[in-house]
């Protein structure tokens, strides 16, 4: 984006930085953008989230489908490479701060690697519970066998929230993409910013994974 | 033009003021228990706001007429506030508020905190587009249960009555709330499609019938008579006739009628509609 | 990064290059005037889709009062337009119900939520902070148009129904079930209208989140050299504390939005209950709240309430210093007053749920959090007051809407403390009293605010004033006609008088009866209601005339012709393209400074230099103002 307003007034330094002329948190626009719409962004899952919660704990039964082996020792393969990816993108944005920029290239690379194997992990799983029957309207067989009196909540609230952060993965496979190719062009702080938005969505499934998984797992089976 | 709009501001207030104390629109006289604590708080209440309203309105008047630019160029009095001030009216205005906001809770804690008392009159409510089904036990004194899958309005079973259960086989459902004077009567409300809300003027009561939810309240009307029920909740295109009707009955003709079996019932009402004109 | 003046190095020259970004002025029609970047144009964009919007809505609103007093007449004209929505020109009761919620979802977000932040607040914030643009603005440019395709969309589900109706029928509020099921209910309008309309929303909230990150970035980051925060003005206070609101309620709308769509499309049941029947089939649906809708709009609703009045706020307070000659009383109790009501708008949400079936003692605590949010709102009526008194009033349009704007809001205002009690709303919740109070304080006290901002700076944008006299012309039976139109809904509602029915009498067999005879008593004020809206609504013909008339034929403006301080007076009229001519304005004092004793006029700009403004002492209050001595004549192109 080439057109954003710059800042003209860097002459002299005001004596408080919350002055006027002065970055008051010492984090140029984009940074300070990113750190909004993170807030934002936290907002609509928080909003998801509870709605998941207040649903669930309105329900007289709710499903609790995941055995520990294989779902539960599966989904957190998945997070153990999102969390893995959080790690390179913070070698990344450090290769970025020394100025070597081949290696961050690399870093942010193994980065949307670890993110894809997220997302095709994620996929499979998907595909493996709605071969079981689970939709967004209902639950699968044989989960509606075992909780008779649960609502068919269960699919759409796993679907909508781990879809949306799905979709939030995606955008950041591809944002840190765009960052990649351009690494000689950018600025570090860009590099910073996609490592913001990286860790925020690597956040965002720490709270998805015990609310959705953990705390649905079967122990009977 | 700032002593026309002190002028307008105050005819205005008079205006609005005098409409409040006319007594042309007021609200249906009471007919339950709450009701006069009900009044009380609303008068009150009126009397704070009221006199906010005007101070604010007379002195915002005030301050247009006598503050106005008359030419003389000289210039307007230079002060960036009052703390002092600030503080006193911050005081003062919370101090009303939060009086206000406790008194304010008074008859709603009276309804709403505590279950109704065991002799209370129990009647199912279960609002549908677009009409009222109010379901009366018989005199086993138990609902029969009922089932979704039952409803057929066709057969004219709103509520989804299930004959085969035996508790079902005295309860009579219609289209009238029938309540015993001076006896606290306990609604569990409910909805079968969308949520719509019952709402009786002279009560001073109203409350959401939700879909999924039963929602148990009381009162206590207080004075024999026929009124109108409407619907509060926006459910549809006929939101504004779904009407009804609440009986409030002496206790013979109360404990006469809901002996009866459903099609004497509906009978009797409209018998009963005749006796007991509406009236406010 | 101890280095915090420019952000960060670079990687190399290229970035360097781009990140020094001054736009020149862009010479092609579409870029200047439809996909332009630039803050002003897009102010005037939201501005004018505004106006738009705003014509749609009172229409409506009209009509709505047609249908209401008249609801059996014929107006076959209504035929023509609506077709089987008013069949020989009798309006339905559906009809009735889709323009409620589409003169609703109209006014609300697309004029009170658009005009008065994304309009004025992106016209002037950067000027009046002396910034050249917004922070992002490309992402000003989407915002705009993400709002714009949000009103086609909405637009589009008046026609979605086929012939039969005007769209959605839900309500503004949109509640479930009836909004995620009510097409299998056959309730009209409820199948693409509420799809579309869902649509529309869900848009609205991104664009609405795109403005708000942009908004208080560029107004924590944009600041020029002296214009700490405490000198800010107070409109700059009020959109960024609506900004705020904007960024932390919308996504929750947007949430809501998403489960909605998928409620009604996807077959979920986020927000339907099971057991539910349509007479004869049960619905296959299972497991959800319709509270919960209730809880995620309401916890965007309310604080959404006070970003339409905020910046309404904002704009009166600087309009009332300007015109009665005299600093703001109390600006910082002002700001933080304004704080106060933004953090405390988002715990009272449950007040409009007091009879929604939530636990009781849920709905004490809000009713008494409730009554809490009238104390910085008093602080704030006290303040205004305090403003004007002591002052040298001149009565200008602008004006006169500002001290409109202060009754208004506290005719409005006030009775949201009968509303917010537990016990009265038993009685009050869902009746006309609830339509006074919002429409007071929203329908017109917020829209006042935009009135005295169209007057206040139509100059500063167009270059060109406007008329004086037909501005008062249209103040007088606009200010009389609202109060005329919404105190006497006060009295309908103590009668009892529920919202969103489409008609209170019934014509059977050439009898015409009152459906509920506890109304009757009201029939007066009906038409009293009605008569006063139209007379009101065909008033506001005199200011689009004079809007767009002043536009090309209004005498021109000079830089500052009200002779207020802050810095969008500093610069020429109208702005030219980096709004100061490459010359940055420095600030050394508050926005407030009239009425100064020895000062050579009675206002100091806020670029005056001390040297310039005053003999020495007479500035001095707080670190505030700036001190000095010495003469001048304001700013140095005030008078060229
Ligand atoms: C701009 C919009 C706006 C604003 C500012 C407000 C402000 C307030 N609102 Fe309002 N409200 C709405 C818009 C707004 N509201 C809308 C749109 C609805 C309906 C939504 C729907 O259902 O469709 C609604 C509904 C609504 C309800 C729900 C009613 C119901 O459905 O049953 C309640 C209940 O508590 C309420 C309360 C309040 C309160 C306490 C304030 C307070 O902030 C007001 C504070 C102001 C003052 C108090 C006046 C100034 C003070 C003084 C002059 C001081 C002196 C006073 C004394 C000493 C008493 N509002
Ligand atoms: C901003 C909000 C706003 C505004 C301005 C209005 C304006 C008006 N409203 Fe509206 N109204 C709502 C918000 C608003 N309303 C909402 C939220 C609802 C609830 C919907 C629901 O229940 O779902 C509602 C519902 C509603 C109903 C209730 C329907 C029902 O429940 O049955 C009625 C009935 O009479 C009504 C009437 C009017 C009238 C006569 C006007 C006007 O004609 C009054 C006169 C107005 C003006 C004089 C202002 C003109 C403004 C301009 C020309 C602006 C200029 C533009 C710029 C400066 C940029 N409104
Ligand atoms: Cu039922 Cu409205
Ligand atoms: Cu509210």
């Amino acid at each position: 984006m080439s057109t954003e307003a710059h800042v003209v007034h860097t002459a002299a330094t005001p004596a408080n930085e919350w002055d006027g002329g002065a970055f008051p948190f010492r984090v140029g626009h984009r940074k300070l953008g990113m750190w909004l719409f993170i807030v934002s962004d936290a907002m609509t899952f928080s909003a998801l989230l509870v709605g998941y919660s207040y649903a669930r704990a309105a329900s007289d039964q709710w499903p609790t489908p995941f055995p520990f082996f294989p779902s539960i020792i599966f989904s957190t393969t998945m997070t153990l490479f999102l969390l893995a990816s959080s790690f390179t993108m913070v070698m990344a944005v450090k290769a970025s701060a020394e100025n070597r920029l081949k290696a961050a290239r690399r870093w942010i690379f193994a980065t949307m690697l670890g993110g894809l194997t997220f997302l095709v992990l994620h996929l499979i799983e998907w595909k493996h519970l709605i071969d079981e029957g689970l939709r967004p309207f209902r639950l699968a067989d044989e989960m509606a066998e075992h909780w008779p009196q649960a609502p068919p909540l269960f699919g759409a609230s796993f679907f909508s929230i781990t879809g949306l952060h799905m979709f939030h993965v995606l955008t950041g496979v591809l944002y840190l993409g765009w960052v990649a190719l351009r690494i000689s062009k950018t600025r570090h702080e860009d590099v910073e910013i996609s490592g913001l938005y990286w860790h925020f969505v690597d956040l965002v499934w720490m709270f998805v994974f015990p609310l959705i998984y953990l705390m649905s797992v079967n122990y009977n089976a | 033009m700032g002593r026309a709009l002190a002028v307008f501001l105050w005819v205005m207030t008079l205006l609005s003021v005098w409409m409040f104390l006319s007594g042309k629109w007021w609200f249906p006289r009471s007919i339950s228990e709450h009701g006069p604590a009900y009044d009380q708080q609303f008068v009150l209440t009126i009397i704070v706001v009221g006199v906010a309203f005007t101070a604010a309105q007379l002195a915002l008047g005030y301050a247009v007429w006598r503050f106005r630019d008359t030419g003389g160029g000289e210039r307007a009095v230079y002060s960036h506030g009052n703390n002092r001030m600030e503080m006193l009216w911050t005081a003062i205005t919370a101090f009303i508020f939060i009086t206000v906001a406790i008194l304010g809770q008074r008859v709603w804690a009276g309804l709403h905190f505590q279950p109704a008392p065991a002799d209370s009159s129990r009647v199912r409510v279960l609002a549908q587009q677009f009409q009222w089904n109010f379901h009366y036990p018989g005199p086993d004194g138990k609902f029969g249960i009922t089932r979704p899958e039952k409803i057929s309005d066709e057969s004219l079973n709103y509520i989804g009555l299930d004959d085969a259960d035996p508790a079902s086989k005295d309860d009579a459902v219609v289209g009238t709330l029938v309540t015993q004077v001076n006896r606290p009567a306990e609604l569990i409300l409910s909805a079968r499609d969308v949520t719509h809300s019952i709402w009786i003027p002279p009560l001073r009561f109203k409350q959401d019938a939700v879909p999924g939810l039963e929602i148990p309240v009381h009162f206590t009307p207080n004075r024999v008579g026929r009124y109108e029920i409407a619907c509060a909740e926006l459910c549809g295109q006929q939101h504004y006739k779904m009407k009804s009707y609440m009986l409030v009955l002496p206790p013979d003709e109360y404990a006469a009628l809901v002996a009866l079996s459903q099609a004497q019932f509906q009978s009797r009402v409209t018998e009963l509609y005749k006796k007991y004109p509406v009236s406010y | 990064m101890a280095d915090a003046e420019i952000p960060q190095e670079h990687h190399d020259e290229a970035g360097h290059a781009h990140a020094a970004g001054h736009h020149g002025p862009p010479t092609s029609f579409i870029r200047k005037y439809i996909f332009s970047i630039d803050h002003k144009v897009i102010g005037i964009q939201y501005l004018l889709l505004a106006l738009f919007s705003v014509f749609v809505g009172l229409v409506m609103s009209v009509l709505m009062r047609l249908k209401l007093t008249w609801p059996e007449h014929q107006w076959p004209l209504l035929s023509t337009i609506f077709g089987d929505g008013a069949p020989n020109g009798v309006m339905t009761p559906e009809l009735y119900l889709s323009l409620v919620t589409m003169h609703g979802t109209i006014m609300v977000f697309f004029v009170l939520t658009t005009a008065p932040q994304g309009g004025f607040g992106n016209y002037f914030l950067p000027i009046q902070i002396g910034a050249e643009d917004m922070a992002f603005p490309v992402l000003n440019m989407l915002s705009f148009w993400v709002t714009f395709v949000g009103l086609v969309v909405l637009l589009a589900a008046i026609f979605a129904a086929g012939s039969s109706v005007v769209g959605p029928t839900g309500g503004w509020t949109g509640y479930p079930p009836l909004s995620a099921i009510g097409h299998l209910l056959n309730v009209p309008g409820q199948d693409w209208g509420l799809n579309l309309w869902v649509t529309s929303i869900a848009i609205f909230c991104v664009a609405s989140l795109l403005g708000a990150l942009n908004f208080i970035t560029t107004l924590l980051n944009l600041r020029t050299r002296g214009m700490s925060l405490m000198r800010m003005p107070l409109t700059c206070w009020s959109w960024f504390t609506t900004a705020i609101l904007a960024l932390l309620s919308f996504p929750v709308l947007l949430a809501a939005g998403i489960l909605l769509l998928l409620d009604h499309n996807a077959g979920t049941s986020f927000f339907v209950p099971g057991g539910l029947s349509n007479g004869t089939t049960v619905i296959d649906h299972q497991g959800g709240s319709p509270i919960l809708w209730q809880h995620l709009f309401w916890f965007f609703g309310h604080p959404e309430v006070y970003i339409a009045i905020l910046p309404g706020m904002g704009a009166t307070s600087h309009i009332l210093s300007t015109f009665a000659r005299k600093p703001v009383f109390g600006y910082r109790a002002m700001v933080f007053a304004m704080f106060a009501i933004g953090l405390l708008g988002f715990f009272v949400w449950g007040h409009h749920m007091f009879l929604s079936g939530m636990s009781p003692y849920t709905g004490m605590a809000f009713s008494i959090l409730t009554l809490s949010i009238g104390v910085p709102s008093a602080i704030k009526t006290f303040n205004w007051l305090g403003t004007l008194w002591g002052g040298r009033i001149r009565f200008t349009t602008p004006m006169l809407f500002a001290v409109g704007f202060v009754s208004l809001f506290v005719a409005g205002g006030i009775t949201g403390l009968v509303l917010g009690q537990t016990s009265l709303d038993l009685s009050m919740h869902d009746t006309y009293f609830v339509l006074a109070h919002f429409h007071l304080v929203m329908g017109v006290a917020a829209i006042f605010g935009m009135f005295a901002g169209v007057y206040f700076w139509f100059p500063k944008m167009f270059g060109r004033m406007m008329s004086e006299k037909w501005g008062k012309v249209h103040f007088w039976p606009t200010m009389v006609g609202v109060y005329c139109i919404f105190i006497p809904m006060h009295a309908m509602g103590v009668v009892g008088m529920p919202r969103r029915y489409s008609q209170f009498t019934e014509t059977v067999n050439g009898k015409t009866t009152h459906i509920y005879e506890f109304l009757t008593s009201t029939d007066p004020l009906v038409l009293f209601v009605t008569v006063s809206a139209i007379v009101t609504a065909v008033v506001q013909v005199i200011f689009f005339w004079n809007f767009f008339y002043s536009l090309f034929r209004g005498p021109k403006a000079s830089d500052n012709p009200w002779e207020a301080t802050t810095l969008e007076w500093v610069t020429a009229t109208p702005p030219p393209h980096d709004n100061f001519g490459g010359r940055v304005p420095t600030v050394y004092r508050g926005a407030y400074e009239y009425g100064v004793p020895g000062a050579p006029e009675d206002y100091v700009m806020q670029t005056t230099p001390d040297e310039e403004a005053a003999p020495a002492g007479a500035l001095g209050q707080g670190g505030l103002h700036g001190q000095g001595n010495g003469h001048g004549n304001g700013h140095e192109r005030h008078d060229g």
